[in-house]
């Protein structure tokens, strides 16, 4: 029962396009038609040692793709429709693919090794195919080599595939001594020990139990690091790559290996190839993130509280680390910065530097600083621009008071530097090392100011000269210019960039303006920093703020005017609006904050709303996302008559709530509703049939990235405090959706992520509670609430019982039972005084030190005093 | 199986500014969330504690006759905590007027002596001037009238009072402060301290509140002269016990401001908003210039005058809580003044006086002239018709 699949897979990689064309359409049908019989075909063609290697590879593609997606929805509509197939093809394609491993032809090999793995990701988790590991096991040690390599290949994906807790010790414990001995230096087969080292970075996750035995973690701490001196390049990288990964997995493990680590890897750094050299690095990069995780999570304060120690290996390795990182820094590619994909040993070095830096602090100040003063007058540019990256990478980590005299010593040479170095790199370094000094070192969390009247205008003079260097130059110092501008927010009144406004602003839109802009993201970074300068600019500059509107708007403006674009042309367009819609939103966001200049900035709201609705026109997410959050918080500033817009504005707003694939967009949208809502209030009551019938919607979807969902629910919040009793006729929906919501976050069972979303979800649901109450206080419909009130009451013990609720929910869930008591009053008395939360969690909130929760809590206690005391 | 690449970012900033412009712009609605919900809560207070007012029987001849109010809820003034004031802020029009009437301790006059003078009371000479809450929050400072109204928004070096780089700006830390504006030397004169730091006094005692307004207020720089981030001098008054020899120094003592009359604060009473008998106000001619009400042009009016609030049943009632019933208004008044319930109207108190049955009002002749002032938020209290009466 099988069918000749043979010509139409050969058709499909056709270079003609209608035949191609033709051939993927019968492959589709194919497919409806009898699927099972579709299947075993392509099984049997990959396994066939007769057909071409071209067919048999991309039988096997088929059929990979016929198990897995990348959408979740399609990958679990795929993953039942195997489960359902009739189990006597599934028998056939399994022995095919397994016979398939000891093919001669390589890539048949390996795609089988891959389908093989898809349907273990399938069965194992189902208990099905119990046989798989055993049989791909049994006769390792007899098989040829390319079998061997095969096989381990396809633990190695396998292992990549299925989670660990579906695969029992027993087996796991045979993987991994099949993949270690695969591995050792006694396997003469090159293929064979590469792809057993490659397994084993894979099956590493699998380890925990064989890590914990001392002898067995011993053995493969060995034989990983015999590999790491294999004569083969490929084995040594793939070595290294299981070190990181143990490194980060296996941390607090690795006290007995460190020396020989270090030994190794500064041999690999010095001598080996890049590749290899890159991962050696890599290693104590990751390292470093490991113990700077540790120390941030603890503090410091190691009691018996912590889960891991923090052993201080970068600490006690810095003395030989650190000459090792400063020495990569000299290899520096020409042009790199040019090069936005360049990644080498100089630039690894340089970031492994900073993460060093960042773990140990002030130590590594005086390792650094020789290095600095012997290079950074240097003839050669090598060693002046590793001097200045060495010190633009430790300026985050040791103390303010460690550094201050150094960067007071250094600023003056630094924009000299930047302006007259004859080395482009250099000077791009040296502005990253500006930007980054003010980034650290300037601004309030500083004592002793590293900019002073006197110096500040030198440093605009230069930053902006410097604007119109070469663009990878000119983009770090707008980012210096960033910083530079974020260290004066929140400085009072007045600004020490205030008499510099005017011109930092116009040199920024010259920037944009270059015929380079396209370059090295230049263009990207000029309106970034436009719209911090914007951001942290004060009072006496929101004149110039709001000159700035209209010659935004017109840049806006001259980008939607039609002319025909080449596809490459339209995206370069796109990405101008998103920038310009940016701006927009974070000038809106600032004029809008203070009631002086919101009124004058009122003159241009429509022609700017009239600027977003064009932009919608055009298909781009960024665009929509960022028009989207520009109209937010034009709502938000036009308060209610935003309502004039509503009826242009309406379907965008309801295309963006349709719109799954691009899920930001579509949570820019639900919050934008919000806005809205507080801006209209019951102005908004002839669009909520639509928007509620659209969230509604949304919320019963699998389609629909599950972050969106916590927002919709406090979307509900904002449409009912806005509307009021009208809300009455969703409630019965809205309380259904909230309820099977809340059951379904009482409990949570899984990582930290789920513990986070589980918590977002909550306050979702507790701020749509919240709304709906409020909503409808004061209003004779107030009775239609009470047969909810048992069931939030009964959540909110729930969740207090449950003891895993962040303050976030901690502060919305006391307000609840505020805003519960508040509305219901004496209807909901007793229920109140039956609940668990108004008693212990009420008393935990009161004595909170968080004083949200305190504030909370004091609103609920009044609310509830009343409620039982009528 | 190829290599794994673990490139990291080279040179660029940890997050995008599209991440925090998305970030920002959350933020944004979550705050505006919070505002419209607190904004709710606070409403609903404010609405509740005015109805709170309303007496249930109606008097049926349209004399002036005396009862007292049946006892009003007890609990209207019990959303006066710290978190409402700053959010109070929030309010617009009328509403903003009538809730921070009754945020501000008001004490009442001074009628008898109470038991325990010396040992339970302080005295202190008021400053005469505009009564303000100053609330710094957010790197600035604003001071409100009790109709509600901004006196001024400025930058002080209380905690939290100017935009400064000590990191004082917590979102935490915020100043309430119960004072005294006196024009002439431009100085807040701070009475009492309701929040600090953060730190909400308002279960703490007298005792304990004053003691904690002369050592903190000093300490944060906030009696300094003023310099560009601190527009305003403020300064403590002097608090003496009630014994002879305080009393005598608060009445005859020199200050450096205007006295307006002599305040009393009981040691043992927390801070409690609205008329409260644990603070009284004794005023005469040597410590107040404004011992008497005078008219728009600082004359003296031939008849004391007194302002009562205009309730739905035509009762007019005082400031007081409960409420105080002073009289009720005829029908024609109201239909030819175009009244309506909560207006403020000032009566000038007749030849008839007040008179007093078992230590109750029990009638008033009053004369009714008019609306009061727009700005008034508040009718009088019971205790000053109790000093015009003994004048």
């Amino acid at each position: 029962m099988a069918m000749e699949v043979t010509q139409v897979l050969l058709n499909a990689q056709s270079i003609d396009g209608a035949v191609r064309k033709n051939a993927e359409d019968s492959l589709k049908q194919f497919q409806e038609q009898n699927l099972p019989v579709f299947l075993v075909s392509l099984s049997g063609e990959l396994a066939n040692e007769e057909k071409p290697v071209e067919t048999r590879k991309l039988a096997g593609l088929v059929l990979k793709n016929a198990l897995d997606a990348k959408e979740q929805h399609r990958k679990f509509e795929l993953v039942q429709r195997w489960l359902s197939l009739d189990g006597n093809a599934k028998s056939q394609i399994k022995a095919c693919l397994l016979t398939t491993l000891t093919s001669p032809v390589s890539d048949a090999r390996s795609t089988a090794s891959q389908v093989i793995a898809k349907v273990a990701g399938i069965e194992l988790p189902h208990k099905q195919w119990p046989e798989l590991i055993g049989s791909l096991l049994s006769n390792v040690h007899q098989l040829p080599a390319q079998a061997k390599q095969a096989t381990l290949e396809t633990l190695g994906y396998l292992c990549e595939e299925v989670s660990p807790d579906v695969i029992d010790q027993d087996q796991v414990n045979k993987i991994l001594t099949a993949v270690v001995q695969g591995m050792s230096s006694s396997e003469g087969n090159t293929d064979v020990r590469l792809a057993a080292t490659r397994a084993l970075y894979n099956a590493l996750g699998f380890a925990q139990a064989n890590f914990s035995n001392d002898m067995e973690r011993d053995y493969i701490m060995r034989v990983v690091c015999e590999a790491t001196l294999s004569p083969e390049v490929r084995i040594r990288q793939a070595a290294f790559e299981c070190l990181v990964s143990i490194s980060s997995t296996y941390y607090e493990k690795l006290a007995p290996y460190i020396q020989d680590i270090f030994n190794i890897t500064a041999k690999a750094v010095r001598e080996d190839e890049e590749p290899v050299a890159l991962q050696a690095i890599e290693f104590w990069s990751s390292i470093c993130d490991e113990e700077i995780d540790i120390l941030e999570e603890y503090g410091g304060d190691f009691t018996g509280d912590s889960d891991i120690p923090c052993f201080y290996f970068i600490k006690q390795a810095l003395p030989a680390l650190v000459p090792m990182l400063l020495e990569t820094l000299l290899k520096q590619e020409e042009d790199q910065d040019q090069d936005e994909g360049a990644w080498n040993i100089a630039m690894a070095g340089g970031t492994c530097l900073g993460l060093v830096a960042r773990t140990v602090g002030d130590d590594i100040v005086p390792l650094v600083v020789p290095f600095i003063e012997e290079n950074i007058s240097k003839p050669d540019w090598r060693q002046r621009e590793a001097a200045t990256y060495a010190f633009g990478s430790i300026l985050e980590g040791p103390s303010p008071e460690k550094l201050i005299p150094l960067v007071n010593v250094a600023l003056t040479f630094m924009l000299s530097a930047l302006t007259k170095d004859p080395n482009s790199h250099v000077k791009d370094t040296t502005a990253w090392t500006l930007g980054r000094i003010f980034e650290f070192l300037h601004g309030s969390v500083v004592d002793s100011p590293i900019i002073s009247q006197a110096n500040c205008q030198q440093i605009i003079t230069v930053l902006l000269q410097s604007m119109k260097d070469t663009p990878n130059v000119a983009e770090k110092a707008c980012g210096a210019l960033y910083f530079l501008a974020q260290g004066y927010e929140e400085m009072g009144p007045s600004s020490p960039l205030t008499p510099f406004f005017q011109e930092i602003v116009q040199s920024l839109l010259t920037v944009t303006h270059r015929e380079d802009a396209g370059e090295s993201r230049l263009r990207t970074a000029a309106y970034e920093t436009l719209n911090e300068v914007v951001r942290c600019s004060t009072d006496e500059t929101a004149p110039l703020v709001l000159q700035l509107v209209p010659v935004i708007m017109m840049e806006l403006h001259n980008t939607l005017e039609g002319q025909k674009l080449s596809s490459d042309e339209r995206e370069k367009q796109s990405e101008l609006q998103g920038l310009l819609c940016g701006c927009l939103q974070v000038i809106i966001q600032k004029l809008g904050a203070s009631e002086p200049t919101k009124y004058v900035f009122m003159q241009y709201a429509d022609q700017i709303m009239g600027l977003f609705l064009r932009v919608f026109a055009c298909r781009s997410a960024t665009v929509h996302e960022e028009a989207m959050l520009a109209i937010g918080a034009l709502a938000y500033a036009t308060g209610a008559d935003f309502a004039k817009y509503m009826p242009e504005f309406y379907r965008y707003l309801e295309m963006g709530l349709q719109n799954f694939e691009e899920y930001q967009v579509c949570a820019v949208t639900v919050g934008v509703v919000g806005d809205i809502s507080r801006a209209l209030e019951e102005k908004i009551v002839p669009y909520c049939d639509g928007i509620m019938t659209q969230l509604l919607k949304n919320l019963s979807s699998n389609q629909l990235h599950r972050s969106v969902k916590p927002p919709i629910f406090s979307c509900f919040g904002d449409i009912a405090l806005a509307v009021g009793e009208y809300f009455e006729k969703y409630l019965m929906w809205a309380m259904s959706a909230l309820q099977s919501a809340a059951e379904l976050s009482t409990h949570i069972a899984g990582d930290d992520e789920l513990v986070e979303y589980t918590n977002s979800l909550r306050n979702g649901i507790l701020e749509a509670y919240s709304g709906i109450f409020q909503g409808f206080k004061n209003s004779p419909k107030t009775q239609l609430l009470i047969p909810y009130a048992p069931h939030i009451l009964q959540f909110l013990d729930g969740i207090y019982m449950e003891k895993d609720m962040d303050d976030v929910v901690m502060k919305t869930a006391i307000g609840v039972l505020g805003d519960l008591a508040d509305t219901l009053g004496s209807h909901a008395g007793s229920m109140i005084q039956q609940s668990v939360s108004s008693k212990d969690f009420l008393n935990e909130c009161l004595s909170s030190e968080d004083l949200m929760i305190k504030e909370s809590a004091e609103w609920a206690k009044l609310a509830i005093s009343r409620a039982i005391s009528v | 199986m190829a290599p794994h690449d673990n490139r990291r970012p080279f040179k660029r900033a940890a997050i995008s500014d599209q991440q925090k412009r998305r970030e920002l712009s959350l933020l944004r609605q979550a705050q505006n969330r919070r505002d419209a919900q607190q904004q709710a809560r606070c409403l609903a207070s404010s609405i509740l504690s005015l109805q709170s007012a309303a007496p249930e029987s109606q008097p049926e001849q349209s004399d002036i006759e005396l009862e007292t109010v049946p006892e009003a809820e007890q609990e209207s003034e019990a959303f006066s905590k710290d978190l409402d004031v700053r959010q109070a802020s929030k309010l617009r029009g009328p509403e903003v007027r009538k809730w921070f009437a009754r945020q501000l301790m008001l004490p009442e006059w001074m009628i008898d002596v109470p038991d325990r003078l010396a040992q339970d009371w302080y005295v202190f000479a008021r400053p005469a001037g505009k009564r303000c809450f100053v609330v710094s929050s957010n790197g600035t400072t604003v001071s409100r009238q009790r109709n509600g109204s901004i006196l001024h928004h400025f930058p002080s070096a209380l905690p939290a009072g100017a935009k400064i780089r000590d990191g004082s700006g917590s979102a935490q830390s915020y100043c309430i402060l119960d004072c005294i504006f006196h024009e002439l030397d431009q100085t807040y004169y701070v009475i009492d301290m309701v929040c600090w730091n953060g730190y909400s006094l308002y279960d703490c005692t007298a005792e304990f509140r004053f003691y904690w307004l002369n050592s903190k207020l000093e300490e944060s720089g906030a009696c300094n002269a003023p310099s560009h981030y601190h527009k305003f001098r403020f300064s403590a008054v002097p608090v003496y016990n009630c014994d002879q020899s305080g009393l005598h120094a608060a009445y005859t003592g020199v200050v450096p401001y205007a006295k307006d009359g002599l305040l009393f604060y009981n040691k043992h009473a927390l801070y409690q908003t609205g008329n409260t008998p644990l603070a009284l106000v004794w005023k005469d001619e040597n410590c107040s210039q404004f011992v008497i009400d005078t008219d728009g042009k600082g004359e003296i009016p031939s008849q004391q005058q007194v302002v009562l609030e205009l309730q739905d049943d035509r009762k007019l009632v005082t400031s007081d809580d409960p409420p105080v019933l002073f009289g009720c208004l005829d029908g024609d008044i109201i239909e030819k003044s175009g009244l309506h319930t909560g207006n403020l109207l000032r009566f000038a108190i007749g030849d008839g006086g007040l008179s007093f049955v078992d230590g109750k009002l029990e009638k008033a002749d009053l004369i009714y002239l008019g609306k009061s002032n727009r700005a008034r938020a508040f009718a009088d209290s019971y205790s000053k018709g109790f000093q015009l009466k003994s004048l």
